[in-house]
């Protein structure tokens, strides 16, 4: 295979105040788990622009429908049919295609399927509760689940997480590896839970929040929310420093 | 006002969690779901070069080792080249670079088998020598942490490392360096991370 020679720069500088800071005491497990000294910033290299290539033989069709990719044959998870769906994008607003998305999350009574998990919440025998797909050209994803239920965990005494998918997601360049999650509008546990609320700025939660999407539900069957995703983007070379030199 | 820049937001960062085995690495959450997990094999059959072990532990700010973390590892081949359509160059079939590694869950031990990279041509003319990226997720850590490990028998070409080089405190350069040895005939790289204090690895904002 011939390769053509890089065309793009660096990726833009990730703005750190608007992730999480790395230590936030509400947070108790960040607490002795946070870096102390300042990241060493590094103008990207080969090494951060390069990333992953994954292709079809990777995974299997199914591997996107958690309703039925742990499911007996004929049998269904228990819990609201759901879609979620949208597109992976860059910070420019160009989709980014044939991208990984890798997703987990609890079952309907949030539970995991998980053996470090020992949540009273019943197992359901036919829910995984993983899935991933690939972004199609115009970056688009969607997967079929159930909506995840809220579950209690150990920070301060009462505190429950909201519902909520994890993500995982590559985009081309290893710089733009990032795992999130996604929350379900109008959940009163978002404002109470303070692994959302590591996020410094309200509109950050906003856009961790995935919208109901009346347009793409499939009536009698699923509703859908819609999730869009936003990598870093990436400088165009017009004007740019030599990053190979050679 | 000025006009608009139009820019979205990338989208922000939140802790992988106690659980991420169960998206990533499913077989280790204890259950068979996937034909195949992505990640466990690095450099493929065809790799040329010197075959190593790489293993650690993380540990965090009081030194207990972390029981939860996952590691990806993202490196060159023997020649210096990425598995990547941007970098010009040639891999082996079936060398992909990329890795996924999770801990025992009782000790805390973390370990993958690869190819030892090649130095790589890095900004304006300057060679980077041999290195692995890793990223490492985990619950209480709420944006995945870069780093890179560098080779303790390539001290020549450490010492000439761009990146390396950028740390302004040289005692913590010493944090990026894996050891080497050699356990049953084979070359093993050990690569302890310490997530805070005195010991702390350099973490790059990449
Ligand atoms: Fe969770």
């Amino acid at each position: 295979m011939q390769k053509p020679p890089l065309k793009q720069g660096e990726f833009y500088q990730r703005d750190r105040r608007w992730h999480p800071p790395a230590l936030d005491r509400n947070y108790k497990t960040s607490v002795a788990r946070s870096p102390q000294f300042p990241l060493i910033s590094l103008e990207n290299t080969v090494s951060e622009i390069t990333g992953p290539v994954f292709g079809h033989n990777d995974f299997a069709p199914v591997d996107n429908d958690l309703l039925k990719n742990f499911a007996q044959p004929d049998q269904s998870p228990v819990g609201e049919r759901i879609i979620v769906h949208g597109r992976v994008l860059d910070e420019n607003a160009r989709p980014v295609p044939n991208t990984l998305v890798e997703i987990w999350q609890a079952n309907a009574s949030g539970r995991y399927r998980h053996k470090k998990d020992t949540y009273l919440g019943a197992i359901d025998p036919n829910f995984g509760g993983c899935g991933r797909t690939m972004t199609d050209a115009d970056g688009y994803y969607y997967f079929r689940t159930i909506k995840p239920g809220a579950y209690p965990w150990r920070n301060w005494v009462n505190d429950w997480r909201p519902a909520h998918i994890h993500i995982s997601v590559f985009g081309t360049g290893f710089a733009q590896r990032l795992i999130t999650q996604l929350y379900f509008e109008g959940d009163p546990l978002i404002a109470r839970c303070p692994i959302v609320q590591t996020l410094p700025d309200p509109a950050a939660v906003e856009q961790l929040t995935a919208r109901m999407d009346m347009n793409a539900s499939i009536p009698l069957d699923t509703i859908a929310y819609k999730f869009d995703i936003v990598l870093r983007g990436r400088r165009s070379t017009l004007f740019e420093n030599r990053l190979e030199g050679n | 006002m000025a006009q608009d820049l139009n820019y979205l937001k990338e989208t922000p960062s939140q802790t992988a969690g106690p659980f991420v085995h169960i998206g990533l690495a499913p077989g280790a959450a204890g259950f068979e779901i996937y034909d195949q997990e992505l990640g466990q094999d690095i450099a493929g059959p065809n790799a040329s070069g010197e075959r190593i072990r790489v293993e650690g532990l993380v540990m965090d700010g009081i030194g207990s080792p972390v029981k939860d973390v996952l590691l990806e590892a993202w490196q060159a081949n023997a020649q210096g080249i990425y598995a990547h359509p941007e970098h010009p160059g040639e891999v082996e079939d079936g060398f992909r670079g990329w890795g996924r590694v999770i801990t025992d869950f009782d000790t805390g031990e973390w370990a993958f088998d690869t190819v030892k990279p090649g130095p790589v041509m890095g900004r304006n003319g300057q060679m980077m020598a041999p290195h692995i990226n890793l990223w490492i997720v985990a619950r209480g850590i709420n944006v995945g942490l870069n780093t890179r490990l560098y080779f303790e028998d390539e001290a020549e070409a450490n010492a000439g490392d761009p990146v390396i080089n950028l740390i302004e405190w040289e005692k913590r350069r010493a944090t990026l360096i894996a050891k080497r040895s050699i356990r049953d005939g084979a070359v093993v790289y050990r690569f302890d991370i310490c997530l805070q204090g005195n010991d702390e690895t350099v973490f790059f904002d990449v």
